[in-house]
């Protein structure tokens, strides 16, 4: 009980600390005192997480924190400086990813684990968290293969495109009611999963080299849209504020962003757009 | 979760979300890809989702699942971290 109390009020105050650190990273005089206010109060959460009665069990979690820092810490130290936008869309892509096995790992044990059940609610957002991590993730890849080089960087756009993404996601929402409805069977979450991370290429595939930064700024917002319903899975409030803030900041900045490139957030959004300025 | 829990949770997203739309206004275009790569990194959060489903004793799918999840949002959160700051640096180094 005592325990939950501190949890809960740690996480008010890193919440805080994130709107104070996503104020102070928009001006360039606090910039990067903001982003360390920020990492600050990422490692309370972390912290005061550990604390959970939950968890039963903490050498691997421990183990696990190791490896990723280091490993991240490495990655992040040697990538030049010409190659940040790349960096940043693997992370995002990371962070989508993140979000799509928590919530695939909260509907297994719900699903397969005697004992529990799936409510509703708890489906439709694990439902969501996967699909927008899914796209976020392969969205990323691709969007990391064209700025290194692995894939055609030009817009790759074939005919019936849009007819295609459309039949793919009344398919992926079909699965989905099915999915809530019949936890138990899971060849219902292998289909979301497979096409929805088809859904994060074709998304990626048709737009240009050149107009990568919008696209991974748009898949920013998701990652964050993704962590937000990851948030309601597991009923954590930290969760949901740090995603809204991250999804709705990241759709402003992507507009903002795409306003300075003269073109209109909806066709990024329908992607497709960049044909244009493969040839300009 | 009942339905009093949903519609709390519901009241964080929607005044969050207001308050992650104000925050971006005039920010200048060149803090941009630096503000992009630190809520970027902040998205990373999931890295307490993952934290607490991997809490678990027992190996199973589940906790795999979480522990691969623990992974690559703690890749998620330092290397943003740290990429962020690296441009930032660079960004004061211009200005002086």
């Amino acid at each position: 009980m005592e325990r939950d109390l501190i949890i809960k009020i740690a996480y008010l105050i890193a919440s805080v600390m994130f709107i104070i650190g996503i104020k102070m990273l928009g001006k360039t005089s606090t910039a990067r005192r903001g982003n360390f206010v920020s990492a600050i109060a990422m490692l309370i959460a972390v912290l005061v997480t550990l604390l959970d009665s939950q968890i039963l069990s903490y050498t691997e979690i421990f183990v696990t924190i190791l490896i990723g820092s280091v490993i991240g810490t490495v990655i992040a130290q040697r990538v030049e400086m010409t190659s940040m936008p790349e960096m940043v869309a693997i992370f995002n892509g990371f962070g989508g990813a993140a979000s799509v096995l928590v919530a695939t790992s909260e509907y297994w044990r719900m699903a397969h684990e005697a004992g529990y059940s799936m409510e509703m609610v708890v489906g439709v957002t694990i439902i969501i968290s996967v699909i927008i991590g899914c796209v976020t993730l392969t969205g990323s890849l691709v969007a990391f293969g064209k700025l290194k080089g692995l894939i055609n960087g030009r817009a790759v756009v074939f005919s019936g495109q849009h007819a295609v993404n459309a039949i793919l996601f009344l398919a992926v929402l079909a699965l989905s009611v099915l999915v809530v409805l019949q936890p138990n069977a899971e060849i219902w979450m292998l289909g979301v999963l497979a096409i929805a991370l088809l859904l994060g290429v074709l998304t990626v595939i048709p737009i240009g080299g050149a107009d990568m930064p919008v696209v991974i700024s748009l898949l920013n917002s998701y990652s964050g849209i993704a962590a937000c319903a990851t948030g309601f899975v597991l009923n954590n409030q930290v969760l949901i504020i740090a995603g809204a803030l991250v999804g709705a900041s990241g759709i402003i900045l992507t507009q903002i962003m795409c306003k300075a490139m003269n073109r209109s957030l909806v066709n990024v959004l329908l992607g497709g757009f960049g044909q244009t300025s493969s040839s300009a | 979760m009942n339905a009093e829990t949903l519609i709390v949770l519901l009241y964080v997203l929607v005044l969050a979300s207001f308050v992650g739309f104000e925050l971006i206004s005039k920010v200048p275009p060149t803090l941009h890809t630096p503000l992009m790569s630190g809520s970027n990194a902040i998205s990373g959060i999931t890295i307490v989702g993952a934290i607490v489903a991997a809490g678990p004793e027992d190996w199973s799918v589940s906790k795999w699942l979480a522990i691969a999840a623990l992974l690559l949002a703690t890749l998620n959160v330092v290397g943003g971290y740290v990429v962020t700051d690296r441009m930032l640096q660079m960004f004061k180094k211009k200005k002086k």
